[in-house]
């Protein structure tokens, strides 16, 4: 719990939901009859409706990007670090909205929501979502909304894919587009990953072929062990080294089982928090959402063509250690820019903490960041 | 606008207006933005330093962070009018590569370096007996990041061996004055050498 909101935070901040009814038709062929966003917002819209700025979640987070709930919680939002007056997604002046994707777990539509056809939760029978799926639906919470045109539109990791799709599909949407800690398609590696996390929840016991709700209770298994494998991968060596190096709980080999390095620990720890906030079906519709990003794929498989009729100018980020979406992925971002000789800056941040960087308050980041968004207008 | 600084002023009088440069060691985007705002020049800027790299996105300068010792490999060939490098060949590790990577991806390459064969560099080594340290290249030896320091005529004979015609040769001072002197005995009076040059 926070004594006293640090002046530097938004503050209490609370979700809005907005209904949809008119069908959103999604790549996997199927549609949604219709559904729910629920969003924050944070800063004020300006008169003109110019100074609008959407936040794309990653795999694991939703729409509460900034501020607290309530003074009762422990943490702010998710990338508090980014958002807030003075900070690089400054709300003094920007309008900030931050969405849960559909597929989600957090409030908006996704496989924990009744199904109105069948009176139950969806479950397994939730449609595959992709990116650009998820772009139309953000494209129409804007409509909503009345942004015409988004100042910018800014994600780290699958969020960052989220909003190279964007300027991609809306290139008129959009005047710049953040992409940090992304990739224009996921490795083969990625995938691999990927698959294993899903296979420990969909071989788990309790997992019911992802009707579990009926059956009370969860894949808790599984879940925990794909989100201890997602966090090896969002870590980098050094920093797994430097926080718990061979440090051993009791001091002492205990020649079993149990948990014996302090990283076991720490990951298994990670894994118990996660199950109790997050749900298996969604888990699973986020990491294929991942492996079928690749806007190339419309255009004959050549980035530099899908990203020819973009006008929105980029700011790509990397960050040194992270190996889940390495800096040279970026650079393949950054060549099809350069290739149709697009405004865009990219910056190489010197980090030890892996993936995760992009959450965390690293002096350069923030002042690149920050130097970047002064000039959004 | 404060005024350009005079080897900056020159470059930007040889590179023609709306074509597309990439700068080498762009520092804080002075000559981006100038060309940018008086020639409708547009680019990118390759830099390395943090400092610097804020600098240019306060300027909204097309930034892209990288070491030059690395290449150029992200780029294409023949993707800009002129690649620019300016004071920074000689903190290159393998200048001689570098140079041809700028004409792989440019049409022309323009250079400016201090010029080792100035007479005070001259008299630091004859009569000192000790490496140059004054103006342009102000470092102790052992801190220099100047670590392949040339003269015009060493730069000229690894044009020559290259097959790299010269297009257009500037001498100045610390100070960026140029003179008729200079203009006749540019290898012991130039401090500061200008280039632009292209393939054969």
């Amino acid at each position: 719990m926070p004594d006293s909101i640090p002046t530097d935070s938004i503050g209490i901040v609370s979700p809005s939901v907005q209904k949809f009814t008119t069908p959103l038709a999604l790549d996997c062929g199927r549609e949604l009859k219709e559904y729910e966003l629920i969003y924050e917002t944070y800063g004020e819209l300006n008169t003109d409706k110019s100074n609008a700025v959407l936040i794309c979640h990653a795999l694991s987070s939703d729409h509460h990007a900034a501020g607290y709930h309530s003074m009762e919680d422990k943490k702010p939002g998710w990338w508090d670090n980014c958002i807030g007056p003075g900070k690089p997604i400054d709300t003094n002046r920007f309008f900030v909205i931050s969405l849960n994707n559909l597929g989600g777990c957090s409030g908006s539509t996704g496989p924990i929501t009744i199904n109105p056809d069948t009176g139950k939760p969806y479950g397994p029978d939730f449609p595959i979502v992709t990116v650009k799926d998820w772009v139309r639906s953000q494209a129409r919470l804007a409509d909503v909304l009345g942004i015409d045109q988004f100042a910018a539109v800014i994600g780290g990791s699958l969020g960052g894919m989220q909003a190279l799709q964007w300027a991609i599909d809306f290139p008129d949407r959009l005047r710049h587009s953040v992409i940090i800690a992304a990739a224009p398609l996921l490795s083969t590696q990625n995938i691999a990953f990927n698959d294993v996390a899903r296979q420990a929840i969909m071989t788990d016991p309790e997992f019911h072929a992802g009707h579990y709700y009926e059956h009370n209770t969860i894949p808790k298994h599984g879940l925990m062990i794909a989100r201890m494998l997602g966090h090896i991968t969002y870590l980098s060596d050094d920093a797994m080294r430097g926080k718990f190096g061979r440090e051993l709980r009791e001091g002492k080999l205990n020649y079993n089982f149990d948990i014996e390095f302090q990283v076991e620990s720490y990951l298994r720890y990670q894994g118990e928090l996660f199950i109790n906030r997050f749900d298996a079906n969604t888990y699973l519709l986020m990491t294929k959402a991942l492996d079928y990003f690749d806007p190339a794929a419309d255009y004959d498989d050549d980035l530099s063509k899908a990203l020819a009729n973009i006008k929105s100018k980029s700011l790509i980020i990397s960050f040194t250690s992270d190996w889940r979406f390495s800096p040279e992925r970026s650079l393949e971002i950054v060549k099809a820019l350069h290739d149709n000789d697009k405004d865009f800056s990219y910056i190489e941040v010197e980090a030890e903490q892996g993936h995760d960087a992009f959450l965390m308050k690293i002096p350069y980041y923030m002042d690149t960041f920050s130097a970047y968004m002064a000039n959004v207008k | 606008m404060t005024e350009l600084r005079r080897d900056l002023a020159i470059i930007s009088d040889w590179i023609k207006p709306n074509c597309r440069i990439l700068d080498l060691g762009c520092g804080n985007g002075t000559l981006l933005k100038h060309l940018r705002d008086t020639r409708g020049v547009n680019g990118y800027g390759l830099e390395i330093d943090t400092d610097k790299i804020i600098t240019c996105l306060n300027n909204n300068i097309n930034v892209i962070q990288t070491d030059l010792d690395a290449g150029l490999s992200v780029f294409d060939s023949d993707s800009f009018d002129y690649i620019v490098m300016s004071q920074t060949l000689q903190a290159i590790y393998r200048p001689d590569l570098l140079i041809e990577e700028m004409l792989r991806v440019g049409r022309e390459g323009i250079v400016t370096f201090p010029n080792f064969g100035h007479w005070k560099a001259r008299l630091h080594i004859a009569l000192g007996g000790h490496m140059p340290v004054y103006g342009a290249i102000s470092y102790e030896w052992y801190n220099t990041p100047n670590i392949h320091l040339c003269t015009l005529s060493d730069f000229e004979k690894l044009c020559k061996d290259k097959g790299i015609k010269i297009l257009q040769r500037e001498v100045v001072t610390t100070e960026h004055k140029s003179s008729i002197a200079m203009r006749v005995l540019p290898n012991l009076l130039g401090e500061l050498a200008l280039y632009r040059f292209t393939k054969k």
